[in-house]
């Protein structure tokens, strides 16, 4: 180390310094912006004026002092504002507690800055870097080891456990990559089907009562499950995410429906998949009297009494329609699943149907 | 149907109007028997000729420029025949009408009239035809289960509402309004009628009882501050993620800036 040059300049370091690059892989520029080198000490005020230098003292000191205080309080707040099962002293046990552990670090913190930035020396020092390349006597006694360890450990000599070390290293990442092949299964046809099926009937959310017709009244909105999907099931939201529906009873008159899908509805009562066809957020933000369906991720707006259709925003498809009908009690039941995948598209989703 | 019916009989002279009210209370009595399982119980409400009286003056010079002499409607505003006692109640009360510009929707104002007022305008447009009563304590009285409330406001009103009842905008200058000054009744009355586009909330869908659940649950809302100190709006992400980028992020630069700089 001591032949490296360490090249040490310290206050007053003018700037016009020849700096001597020791070669290495130092590239020495010839044509370069000259080095500006350090620039002029300027004298803080704490070393000019005694009477600033004392201000300084008695600022660390309080920032000191504010910080065992700090601490105190803390140590206070825990005792003082214990949790209960009142929800607000949490609030107030997170709050003091964490104002005096708060004051107590940045007491600490803030009062070393000042210190060293207003008190301690500040004489400003550049340290070169020494060059890349190791001398030559340590390049020559690194090789002598290894050299010496190849020897010793017969790495060269003893075929056999050398290559046997290689087919280990070779083998053991591949445990690794096989694993990858249980982020399947691939979903199926599980982004197909929903767990509507045919006759199953319309039931509230969230507490799964079935729904008659006679119970829809005109600008009436209802929060829709497949009757008989048991929160207890393991995939519950799973479905449920899927399934979802809104239900709505708008003027039959108003309706515009395609000649395919004439029988979907009932009397003006149309039930639409409440997931969106962009990525999947809850569309449920019905306005009665524009029939405005709005998602409120990006503002994706349908046309509830033409079919759902896109009138706004990023969505891409109409929402699916669930084809309903009404039984002879009088409960409104699916006359089968969606005709169509709900939601965003996905890889092999077809862009149209 | 029966709104032809009504407006026949709203053609007859003035001076019949008793006459026409105990008509029109027996239609509506009828009305009500068959819509009893889905309405919204409109009760037939017993008023007195006076208030009835004085609601219809009122109604003369303070509604019937946009809603028509005989509350038949004009191209200003809607018909309110059969709207109800409590949709004049909501509409007034929280000072929406009278309006006093058309826009994307009417908002709440400093209200104009005085209880006694409100109620005889209520009572006047009642007498019209039979539409939704003014809710009564089974759906008013805030002793409902909370956390049921709070479920049944996030399946049905949170999409609009906002999850902690601080509103949301809707399609073209329309919005939900915040309900964290609304009085129970205001929102009783909101989800029965439906006011504006909002959709109708009838009890076969939520019941009074519920409707009470979610009431109880507001309340509480109302009524308890955030445990988790400043709800910054409650409005979510927008206004945290400013807080935190703009003002902590910029705290910690701040302190970089100054670690880095020379004293003088």
């Amino acid at each position: 180390m001591s032949e490296q040059s360490k090249e040490v300049a310290t206050t007053n370091h003018s700037s016009e310094a020849e700096h001597v690059y020791d070669g290495g892989l130092n590239v020495v520029h010839q044509d370069a912006v000259k080095d500006p080198g350090i620039e002029p000490h300027r004298v803080r005020m704490t070393d000019k004026s005694p009477k600033h230098e004392k201000n300084a003292v008695r600022q660390v000191v309080a920032l000191f002092t504010l910080s065992m205080l700090g601490s105190a309080f803390a140590l206070y707040a825990y005792f003082a504002f214990p949790i209960n099962e009142d929800l607000t002293t949490v609030r107030n046990n997170t709050l003091f507690l964490g104002v005096g552990i708060t004051l107590g670090l940045l007491g600490i913190g803030i009062g070393a800055v000042h210190w060293a930035k207003t008190l301690m020396p500040d004489n400003e020092v550049a340290e070169d870097r020494h060059a890349i390349r190791s001398p030559e006597d340590k390049r020559a006694a690194a090789i002598e080891v290894i050299n010496l360890a190849n020897q010793e450990s017969g790495f060269s000599r003893r075929k056999l456990i050398r290559r046997t070390l290689y087919g280990a290293l070779a083998l053991f990442p591949l445990p690794g990559i096989i694993i990858f092949g249980d982020l399947g299964p691939n979903p199926g046809d599980k982004l197909r089907h929903t767990a509507w099926k045919q006759g199953t009937r319309l039931a509230r959310d969230p507490y799964g009562t079935p729904i008659k017709a006679s119970e829809i009244t005109e600008g009436s909105v209802f929060h829709v499950i497949p009757e008989g999907l048991n929160p207890e099931q393991e995939d519950y939201l799973e479905q449920k995410s899927k399934a979802a529906v809104l239900l709505v009873r708008v003027d039959p008159k108003n309706l515009i429906e395609s000649d395919e899908k004439k029988d979907w509805s009932y009397q003006g009562i149309v039930a639409y998949s409440k997931i969106c066809t962009h990525v999947g957020c809850p569309v449920a933000l019905y306005e009665q009297t524009t029939h405005h369906l709005l998602c409120p991720c990006h503002q994706s707006t349908f046309d509830l009494v033409d079919g759902c259709k896109v009138i706004f925003g990023p969505a891409s498809r109409p929402l699916p329609q669930l084809p309903i009908y009404v039984d002879e009690e009088g409960y409104l039941r699916a006359q089968s699943d969606f005709h169509e995948p709900v939601g965003p598209s996905f890889w092999d989703r077809s862009a149209k149907a | 149907m029966l709104k032809n019916k009504l407006n026949g009989l709203r053609r007859s002279p003035k001076g019949l109007v008793v006459i026409l009210f105990a008509g029109l209370l027996v239609v509506g009595t009828g009305y009500t028997a068959v819509n009893a399982a889905v309405n919204t119980s409109p009760q037939a409400a017993s008023h007195s000729a006076a208030q009835i009286n004085y609601g219809k003056k009122l109604f003369l010079s303070n509604c019937a420029s946009c809603h028509g002499k005989n509350a038949e409607g004009t191209a200003n505003g809607p018909t309110l025949i059969g709207v109800g006692e409590a949709s004049v109640d909501f509409q007034v009360s929280t000072g929406r009408m009278p309006g006093a510009s058309s826009g994307p929707q009417m908002q709440v104002k400093p209200v104009q009239f005085t209880n006694d007022e409100i109620a005889a305008m209520a009572a006047f447009v009642g007498s019209l035809a039979t539409g939704p009563a003014i809710p009564g304590a089974e759906y008013t009285s805030g002793n409902g289960d909370i956390q049921k409330g709070g479920e049944l406001f996030r399946v049905n009103c949170a999409m609009c509402h906002n999850a902690a009842g601080k509103g949301g905008a809707l399609t073209e200058g329309k919005y939900a309004p915040e309900l964290m000054h609304s009085s129970a009744k205001t929102i009783a009355e909101a989800m029965i009628l439906g006011p504006q586009n909002m959709p109708v909330f009838n009890d076969a869908n939520i019941t009074p009882q519920e409707k009470n659940d979610i009431i109880t649950y507001l309340q509480y809302l109302q009524t308890h501050s955030s445990a988790g100190g400043d709800e910054l709006g409650g409005l979510g992400p927008v206004t945290e993620g400013l807080l935190a980028w703009l003002g902590l992020l910029g705290l910690i630069i701040a302190i970089t800036i100054w670690l880095g700089a020379k004293s003088n």
